[in-house]
């Protein structure tokens, strides 16, 4: 690995002062793309910002107004192990625990899954389908961005010159709500999905009120699929419903043949993950 | 070259200092300057989990952490595992099980399953393969480290109720 220089900041200002004063400076959270990255040759940094310092990027807080603050260093393995997470964002829970594996659960995080920006990354549709934002600091002060429009191309972000991600906000969901993220893969662990699909929806009598679906794999960055969510509400929950929003889901997609499968094998995957996703999100839904 | 950093840690229950540089990672750090070979090197990327070992409370591949980022952390390799001349049980297990051929992945495997049995003391097959997902073993094809680990459950916490 080519050499750099390495920081470990206690504060926010002091990580965006360095980040300004060196802008080839490489954030590191758990380093499981970042480390990979700088090992390849893939990416190169003089200097190298490990932000698990500084604790308002290792805040993980449920508040019923508020929602859920994940710090962008807090790794999966706390949010897997947290009991709120557990009883009100189990589909979190199990995208954490499906990371790569123990070891790196140990290290990443979902702040460095959504900053990283691959198109397979296993957060970022289940974060979109959950309405989660992005907290930003930077030299011009805080904004928020929506996590749908948080990755502009494969390995690339919204983030400016100078700005680091501070964490991601849910919100608490509305009562009769339910979410599920599922990704096919050939072993039954430790692989990269060929398409995932994340799914939250809400159920009043019987009736959606509201849905939001995303995909992963399919396109160069994670796709949010708004028609597919807007076709849920005011139908009833049935069966028919859901294989309509799945095809509106799958003729959104616009996937690349490589190793992992072909488009068309992509492509017919995206139903079928989409429909499976909402049947789990429907009867976290009605036990809520 | 970056200058050299100076790192305390605490190695197998002893104080250990270090000198290296930034990009060193801490699995080279063990290796190359500590000494502790132990420690096997597979991959390099994190996926092969031979250079596992237990930072703080934690099991994580060595290789995807920087030797300067284990300031202050308290570290367990594979030659913490045994007491004195006593071996682990899970050490016992694996050789009594044969699940062992080259030996590469296997210091990786024993500390990820004593995290495991430390966490969930009589772990089903399901669990354990799950947790050992991030082991990748090309000699023994997995079943005999499964068994391995299972008979060292018992070992240590006795049979299941
Ligand atoms: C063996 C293995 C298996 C894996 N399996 C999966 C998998 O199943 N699913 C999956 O989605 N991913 C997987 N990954 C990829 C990786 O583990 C995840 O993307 C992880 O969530 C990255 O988090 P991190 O904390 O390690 O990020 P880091 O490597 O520390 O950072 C990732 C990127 O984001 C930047 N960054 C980090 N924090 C910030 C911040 N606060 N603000 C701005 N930029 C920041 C870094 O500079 C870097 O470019 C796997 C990786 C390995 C090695
Ligand atoms: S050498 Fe670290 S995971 Fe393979
Ligand atoms: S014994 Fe050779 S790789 Fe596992």
């Amino acid at each position: 690995m080519k050499a750099f220089d390495y920081t470990a900041p206690a504060t926010l200002p002091e990580a965006v002062g360095l980040l300004v004063s060196q802008p080839s400076a490489r954030l590191l959270a758990g380093g499981t793309d970042l480390i990979v990255q700088l090992r390849s040759g893939r990416k190169e940094a003089d200097l190298v910002i490990d932000i698990k310092k500084i604790p308002e990027l290792n805040a993980l807080d449920f508040d019923p107004i508020a929602g859920l603050t994940i710090g962008a260093a807090v790794p999966c393995y706390r949010l897997t192990a947290h009991l709120v997470i557990q009883s009100h964002f189990p589909a979190l829970a199990e995208v954490a625990s499906w990371i790569g594996g123990t070891q790196i659960q140990g290290r990443a995080s979902i702040g460095g899954n959504l900053c990283n920006a691959a198109p397979s990354a296993d957060s970022i549709p289940l974060l979109i389908a959950l309405g989660a934002t992005a907290l930003i600091a930077g030299p011009g002060g805080r904004r928020t961005v929506a996590i749908e429009d948080f990755c502009t191309a494969p390995g690339r972000n919204q983030l400016a010159s100078g700005e680091l991600l501070v964490s991601i906000q849910i919100p608490t969901p509305a009562p009769h709500s339910g979410a599920a993220y599922l990704r096919f893969i050939p072993r039954n662990e430790m692989d990269i999905a060929v398409v995932g699909a994340g799914v939250a929806v809400t159920i009043a009598d019987g009736v959606f009120t509201a849905a939001r679906i995303a995909l992963s794999a399919v396109a160069p960055t994670p796709l949010f699929v708004p028609a597919a969510g807007a076709a849920l509400v005011g139908q009833p929950v049935a069966p028919a419903a859901l294989e309509a929003a799945a095809q509106i889901a799958q003729s959104a997609a616009a996937p690349i043949s490589d190793m992992r499968g072909t488009a068309a094998y992509r492509k017919h995957l995206c139903a079928v993950m989409t429909r499976r996703a909402l049947e789990i999100a429907v009867t976290r839904a009605q036990e809520n | 070259m970056a200058p050299k950093v100076q790192v305390q840690t605490t190695i197998n229950n002893e104080p250990v200092q270090f000198l290296c540089e930034p990009r060193q990672s801490l699995l080279e750090c063990l290796r190359d300057v500590v000494g502790l070979t132990g420690t096997k090197e597979g991959c390099g990327d994190g996926n092969c989990g031979s250079c596992t070992i237990k930072l703080g409370d934690r099991i994580v591949t060595s290789c995807l952490v920087l030797g300067v980022e284990a300031e202050g952390e308290t570290i367990t390799t594979i030659e913490g595992l045994a007491h004195g001349n006593t071996l682990h049980p899970l050490q016992k297990a694996f050789l009594e099980h044969a699940a062992l051929q080259c030996g590469i992945c296997t210091p990786g495997f024993l500390i990820a399953a004593d995290a495991l049995l430390q966490k969930h003391p009589h772990p089903t097959e399901d669990q354990t393969r799950f947790w050992l997902s991030n082991n990748l073993c090309r000699c023994t094809g997995y079943d005999k480290i499964i068994r391995a680990v299972q008979a060292a459950a018992v070992e240590i916490h006795g049979a299941p109720q």
